[in-house]
């Protein structure tokens, strides 16, 4: 019992000690909380962050990293996982803290530039070598010979803008008013699916690992890094002409912030993501940018494409969620049997 | 408490070893309570805002309903191939001495430890058209991942411990003395099986199936790996409730869990009543 209660001491201490050292190391700490496969990205972006943040207040900060689904992650928050930051790749992961939590205010998107959304990217295609079923438009998707890969829309960001893509691609096409050869175009993408996998990492294996399918359809971003990342010889990549702007929108947990007393900082962690040198080191990682003369530098990188917002394609997401997405909507009508 | 306590002092205190019937069973109820109750009432007081109409909606939902086929078919196959299998598994660890057989014992309850997603991947690695058994498999015309029959894969797979260690304690307490005197009144080796085996037999393993399918219903992470995920093909019960957490629709969800919970607590009760029944009449009380 004395051997006991000794080793518990010592567990009990130490685990206060590193708590005291941690509490004492950094002025203050955030918890960024993120999408799945953003982990590298701000595990490169938080110590040119801290510098920046020493370099002007002379503090130290230490930034936490919490990556999952990012609708995963707003469920977490609600729940209350202590985020002071979100960095999600969804507006209506986003937007959810507002609705159903007021943790956020309602008018977030005007809080940072460009909607609060310091980098994007929009939906491409990644074939296989030599591109053997000859894929370059969405047009080709539909084809019988053609087996995709992309997350179900069901559970998944990166799916929901595949969907969207593909339906400004067809209303594009069609014309907005050709409702039938819109929903034809589109039931047949959705026949054409291998696997539905519940998110883009998923896919990804599904399409790389196992060899499923000709085509893997996901972010442009992620498209150039599973070739650099697998051999530039096995792979090729095609950004459609037509595509969407997918948002990778960014805010401030003002409850949990103002609770933490970290509004300052995690306002700058964000706003410095709009930094020159930031959106640098955000268009390494294969994102699109805003600022012009990193735009200009990279502009062999990301080919000119038009890029239709949500709002032009269905009317926002609000919209899009209840009529294409929900429990019966479009969605599950145009797959139905 | 107290009037516990001299219920307990009245007792002949040789019989039992824990403290008085009241507290322990106390104890017992208010940890039900606590970790089984309450979550389920949590679930269901979920559902609770919604009125019947909206419940109804959800729950008979076109796409929803061909996921119950879905499970329940595989459900079915998966319970019925660990029947045959975890029977005869049993069997051989229980009947035979051989080299190994404490490692194959322990082995059996692997899939209980390892993380059911972690059996999902590597399932879906081996049987996807260019790993080790789906190569093979693809040469011969059978695709096992991203179809049907990958989900009952994964809910065997899952499952088969129940099967396994249920029958096993059955068949280790089968005395051979009643083997051998239907031996000796010359009856055949199947007749044996038949007649005093497998009827004592029976009950565990029926208890088996019923777990192993009970558990196949709710499995998720092993089977969203491999199931390939096809509307009104291949999508299982507990996406379609995944789903709706994704949408933040917290009743719909819960109203499909109320479901699954439903048919699994029915299953349960009815297979408990069977086999007091069974015990009863085989006893012959």
């Amino acid at each position: 019992m004395q051997f006991k209660s000794g080793v518990f001491k010592t567990i009990l201490s130490s685990l206060l000690l590193s708590g005291a050292i941690q509490a004492s190391a950094a002025d203050q700490t955030i918890l960024n909380t993120s999408y799945d496969i953003a982990r590298e990205l701000f595990a490169t972006y938080n110590p040119t962050f801290q510098k920046h943040w020493q370099e002007k207040t002379g503090q130290t900060i230490e930034i936490k990293q919490s990556h999952a689904g990012s609708s995963k992650q707003a469920n977490a928050i609600m729940n209350g996982l202590q985020a002071d930051v979100v960095t999600f790749n969804q507006v209506t992961d986003v937007q959810v803290l507002h609705d159903k939590a007021r943790m956020i205010p309602e008018d977030w998107k005007a809080e940072f530039p460009n909607n609060s959304s310091p980098y994007y990217s929009t939906t491409a295609f990644l074939v296989r070598k030599g591109n053997p079923k000859n894929i370059h438009s969405w047009g080709d998707l539909v084809r019988d010979d053609v087996a995709l890969v992309f997350p179900n829309p069901k559970t998944s960001g990166n799916g929901r803008y595949t969907y969207l893509a593909a339906y400004g691609y067809a209303q594009h096409h069609f014309g907005k008013n050709n409702e039938s050869n819109i929903d034809d175009f589109l039931s047949h993408l959705l026949k054409n699916v291998a696997v539905f996998d519940t998110g883009g990492r998923g896919a990804t294996t599904t399409f790389v690992e196992r060899g499923i399918g000709d085509v893997l359809i996901t972010f442009e971003s992620e498209v150039n890094n599973i070739r650099n990342q697998y051999g530039e010889d096995q792979y090729e990549v095609v950004v459609p002409k037509t595509s969407i702007l997918a948002e990778f929108p960014v805010a401030v947990v003002t409850k949990n912030a103002k609770k933490h007393d970290t509004e300052e900082v995690s306002h700058e962690y964000l706003s410095y993501l709009y930094s020159e040198a930031s959106q640098r080191l955000l268009a390494g990682f294969n994102y699109r940018i805003h600022n012009d003369v990193v735009k200009a530098e990279f502009a062999d990188k990301f080919p000119e494409v038009t890029l239709l917002t949500v709002e032009e394609i269905a009317g926002g997401w609000p919209k899009a969620t209840k009529e294409i997405f929900r429990n019966g909507g479009k969605l599950d009508q145009l797959q139905r049997r | 408490m107290a009037t516990h306590l001299n219920v307990a002092q009245a007792r002949p205190k040789h019989k039992r070893v824990l403290p008085g019937l009241g507290l322990s069973l106390g104890t017992s109820l208010l940890f039900i309570s606590l970790i089984m109750l309450l979550p389920m009432t949590g679930l269901i007081m979920q559902s609770v805002d919604m009125g019947w109409d909206e419940y109804w909606y959800v729950i008979t939902n076109e796409r929803v309903v061909a996921s119950y086929k879905v499970t329940l078919w595989a459900a079915f196959f998966a319970s019925i191939f660990n029947g045959l299998f975890g029977l005869l598994l049993a069997w051989v660890l229980v009947r035979y001495e051989f080299p190994g057989r404490r490692i194959l014992d322990a082995l059996v309850d692997l899939p209980f430890a390892l993380p059911t997603a972690v059996a999902g991947i590597t399932l879906a690695t081996l049987y996807s058209q260019n790993g080790w058994y789906g190569d093979l498999l693809t040469s011969l015309g059978i695709k096992v991942a991203y179809t049907p029959v990958g989900i009952i894969l994964a809910m065997a797979f899952t499952s088969i411990p129940f099967v396994v260690r249920t029958v096993q304690p059955v068949l280790e307490e089968l005395s051979p003395e009643e083997e051998e005197a239907g031996m000796t009144l010359g009856a055949s080796d199947w007749a044996v099986f038949r007649r005093v085996i497998f009827p004592a037999l029976w009950p565990a393993l029926m208890t088996g199936i019923a777990l192993s399918f009970t558990r196949s219903l709710g499995e998720f992470g092993a089977v969203i790996f491999i199931a390939g995920n096809m509307p009104y093909v291949s999508e299982i019960t507990s996406l379609m409730i995944f789903v709706s957490l994704q949408e933040f629709d917290f009743p719909a969800a819960s109203a499909i869990a109320s479901v699954v919970l439903m048919a699994s607590l029915i299953l349960l009760f009815a297979i408990n009543v069977w086999q007091a029944r069974y015990l009863r009449r085989l006893h012959g009380r």
